[in-house]
């Protein structure tokens, strides 16, 4: 560790000479993007179900239990296996880890005839519902589900069409990006309404978010430009969302659009939305006006997941371990690392952060690389879906973590990326990105093949 | 100028270069560089050795397996307290050999490569009884795929396997766990009252004088889910058999780092994440019959220590006659200190493990302080176990290669 410190300083400080870079871009905590809780080892498929790596003795329990609540699939009441029943009366699946396998990003459907599992699509109305959410449609509420327990219909099917876009870099190189339409082959409760707005959610992988819990707020606040006074064409901004657990407003990190406060209120959110378990946050779920035989089921006990249990599923979801760094050294890489600033990349893809005190001390103090603002961003109109939430608008969406992507394809043996997997590699979401990007992929476009190459290196690697 | 910092990158960039050739080990506080590396002799014997334990271990699984085919013919021609209770016991005997190959699962070799691997198909837990057959409560009596003539006319192979987790994980179907479900029955009532399941052997009397209803057709499903567990026990061991254009034969041939990384992966997430953590801590936390790993039969204690002697077998090479270079042989020839800290932790959990109180269910029960601490035990043995392998796998600065190995199943 310590010669190749030594090293490192040498190389960068030669690097420094050679170029006008103002510091170092190569640091070695980079490593290690999780701090102490990084995962040191990788091991293959299994590289995000690792618990980080500092895991304290007393939470051994709750991640091991958390865990099996993750991985294992929610059972209709009622039923012998008390502590799993409840599931429904809708949902989008019966476990965390069918959208979510092996801690990773869910795939979209392959093609048009594909069934959706870890993609869906939220709904909402014209309007502001509750605390300046969505407005839920009546009837479908804020989420479609497809499926249902057992004497009952679920909400319909829905599809995708997929449309090829040719383009060409500016050396004639050219690239093809898939665009999706969504909408419904079936409806079983009722037709959707013109002016629903429909917006897809492909599951993203789990790993660091307790770690992105733990930037501190203030620190998120002085990343944000909301009025682009330094003029560099980014405004990013806070989504300020509703929390259940606090009642008031809080900053959003979570969710493609940031509409999740905490790890706590996105793991509610997801039990409710995604499975239909009622948890201490979120105690009930949603029955729309025409689904009356879903008023009427029996649930699985109030709440459906004891609080001891949504605990233990919450510090689980906050410990799992972002693996290291890949192809450290790498020459290709740190090309490729000089690349990603001069396009300007960082402006919104924050590299590092130090996180503050955090009650689960593992992720207390580290210093990470997660390559995220945590910001809303115009992403321009190619991607926009057009559905506010809270105070992101219709164009906006929140920066995603980079850190691990390059692991999607060994572990979840696809390289799907953006809000709902439409870009098929990396290159083709950067290709994507527009509005306050717009002069970033320019310039991407602009840079020659090896440039392009040493780019993408170096997003594996991270 | 220019020339001068070209040939002084240039030299940078060949030592950064040659540092990273030599393995990308993070512990340098113990050793560092080349004196990491697998002696490639020794290597290959480890490899070659590791090949012939899989090989005999799913052969006496199979040979396991198709004494209990024999044990359930004898069942279904002539349910009695005899034929019901020697089914029983081929089933338990069964495990034995079975819970040892566990230590081959996690680098997606035969066992559990995607897709094709029939880990979920054999192995899988919990289970949700259900989808089976009959339970108890309210509209318990018409569950499961038995009871459900109308909607599965045909009790078949394939329609097992296409339902089995049709919904991913629990929606457990076959396997040894379908099986044990279908000789023990439920075992969710008071631990401390009523041991294992219970299944009357009359659930299989077909003449109007049986319990329960479907008889024939639970008959039908005990038997294909043992004849399809025996196919893919044959597919196993097939695989690993020497002298064939199969899987063994490539993983023989991989590099010995690239070999050694995968049977080290395999030893560290099974002590670590899914022993220790997902079987024991989980169902410790829960304190929950549907978290024992073998409940309808209460022989969990068995799983457990299998599941460490199978650990212990590939650590030090041996597994009934097959004895050979382990990895002990491959950590010691470069730290002996390390090599002996495993041995100890690993002899430590099997003993942990053999001292877990019977049944399993009991141990757990939030009510057993005692037993809890047995168990808690067996939990602190893993984690030491689980450290020490993981020391061994940074010291050889290992990741699983890009790809795992091509295996044409055709071929």
């Amino acid at each position: 560790m310590r010669k190749r410190f030594i090293f490192s300083l040498i190389f960068c400080f030669l690097l420094g000479c050679a170029s006008d870079t103002p510091e170092p871009l190569v640091d070695e905590s980079q490593r290690y993007p999780g701090g102490d809780t990084t995962n040191p080892i990788l091991l293959g498929v299994n590289a995000f179900i690792q618990p980080v790596d500092n895991l304290k003795q007393e939470h051994e329990e709750a991640f091991y239990s958390g865990n099996s609540f993750f991985t294992q699939a929610w059972v209709m009441s009622p039923a012998s296996t008390t502590d799993r029943d409840g599931l429904g009366p809708f949902f989008n699946a019966r476990a965390c880890s069918s959208c979510h396998p092996k801690d990773g990003r869910g795939a979209p459907p392959e093609d048009e005839d594909g069934d959706f599992v870890a993609l869906l699509l939220r709904l909402s109305v014209p309007g502001e519902g509750p605390h300046g959410a969505p407005k839920p449609h009546p009837v479908y509420g804020d989420q479609f589900q497809p499926s249902a327990i057992v004497d009952l219909i679920g909400e319909g099917i829905p599809s995708v069409q997929y449309e090829e876009i040719a383009g060409e870099y500016d050396d004639g190189t050219p690239y093809s990006l898939l665009k999706p339409t969504y909408g419904f082959k079936e409806l079983n409760y009722g037709p959707i309404g013109d002016d629903t707005m429909i917006s897809p959610r492909i599951a993203p992988q789990v790993i660091g978010m307790g770690l992105l819990d733990a930037i501190p707020t203030e620190r998120l606040q002085a990343l944000e430009d909301p009025n682009d006074t330094d003029g560099d064409q980014i405004s990013g901004r806070l989504n300020m969302v509703w929390d259940d657990t606090e009642q008031a407003l809080a900053p959003g990190r979570f969710g493609w659009k940031g509409d999740a406060s905490t790890v706590r209120q996105q793991v509610a959110g997801a039990f409710a939305g995604d499975i239909g378990i009622t948890s201490p946050v979120i105690p009930t779920t949603h029955c729309g006006e025409n689904q009356d035989e879903c008023a009427s089921i029996e649930d699985g006990g109030s709440p459906e997941i004891s609080e001891r249990f949504f605990d233990f599923v919450v510090v689980y979801t906050s410990l799992v371990a972002v693996p290291y760094r890949r192809n450290w050294g790498d020459a290709d890489v740190e090309s490729g690392q000089a690349v990603f600033h001069q396009l300007g990349c960082d402006g919104c893809h924050t590299p590092r952060h130090v996180t503050g005190d955090h009650a689960l001390e593992e992720l207390s103090n580290q210093v990470i690389w997660p390559y995220t603002d945590l910001l809303l961003h115009d992403m321009g109109e190619g991607l926009a879906d057009g559905r506010p939430v809270f105070l992101a608008n219709g164009r906006e969406w929140k920066t995603p973590p980079l850190w691990s992507l390059g692991l999607i394809p060994k572990v979840n043996k696809h390289s799907r990326y953006l809000h709902d997997g439409r870009a098929r590699n990396l290159a083709e979401a950067i290709l994507w990105h527009g509005g306050e990007a717009e002069a970033s992929q320019k310039a991407f476009k602009s840079l020659s093949a090896e440039k392009r190459q040493q780019l993408l290196r170096f997003l594996e690697s991270i | 100028m220019k020339m001068n910092k070209f040939v002084v990158l240039s030299v940078v960039a060949a030592f950064s270069l040659a540092l990273t050739a030599c393995g990308d080990d993070s512990s340098d506080e113990t050793n560092s560089g080349p004196s990491n590396s697998i002696e490639a002799t020794l290597g290959q014997s480890v490899l070659n050795n590791y090949a012939d334990i899989v090989y005999a271990s799913y052969s006496d699984s199979l040979t396991a397996a198709e004494a209990m085919d024999v044990a359930i013919d004898a069942l279904i021609a002539d349910p009695t307290p005899d034929t019901m209770n020697a089914a029983r016991e081929a089933w338990l005997a069964s495990r034995e050999p079975y819970l040892q190959t566990e230590v081959y699962r996690f680098y997606e070799g035969p066992i559990d490569m995607e897709p094709g691997g029939p880990e979920g198909l054999l192995n899988a837990w919990p289970m949700d009884e259900a989808w089976v057959d009959y339970v108890r409560g309210d509209g318990g009596e018409s569950q499961g795929i038995i009871n459900k003539p109308d909607l599965y006319p045909e009790i078949t192979a394939d329609l097992l396997e296409s339902l089995n987790e049709a919904e991913k994980d629990d929606n457990i179907a076959t396997g040894y766990h379908a099986i044990e479900f279908l000789l023990w029955g439920q075992d969710d009532e008071d631990p401390f009252v009523s041991g294992a399941g219970k299944r009357p052997f009359t659930d299989y009397i077909a003449d109007g004088s049986g319990t329960a209803s479907n008889q024939t057709r639970r008959a039908q499903y005990l038997k294909v889910v043992s004849t399809m567990l025996i196919g893919h026990l044959t597919g196993l061991k097939a695989a690993w058999a020497p002298n064939a254009n199969n899987y063994r034969a490539s993983f023989v041939a991989q590099t010995p780092t690239a070999g050694v990384a995968k049977i080290m992966t395999g030893m560290i997430v099974l002590a670590g994440f899914e022993t220790g953590g997902e079987r024991v801590q989980a169902a410790l936390a829960s304190g929950g019959q549907e978290d024992e790993h073998s409940c309808f039969s209460d022989n969990t204690h068995r799983d457990m220590i299998q599941d460490v002697q199978g650990i212990q077998n590939v650590f030090l090479g041996t597994y009934g006659a097959v004895s050979g270079p382990g990895i002990k042989d491959l950590v010691a020839a470069n730290d002996p200190a390390l090599a002996a800290r495993i041995e100890t932790a690993i002899a430590d959990a099997l003993s942990a493990a053999n001292r877990l109180p019977i049944p399993f269910d009991q141990a757990i029960a939030s009510s057993n302080a005692e037993g809890r601490a047995i168990v808690e035990n067996l939990v602190t043995q893993l984690r030491v176990a689980n450290d020490a392998l993981r020391d061994a796998f940074v010291f050889y600065g290992f990741e699983i290669p890009e790809d795992t190995l091509a295996f044409d199943e055709g071929a």
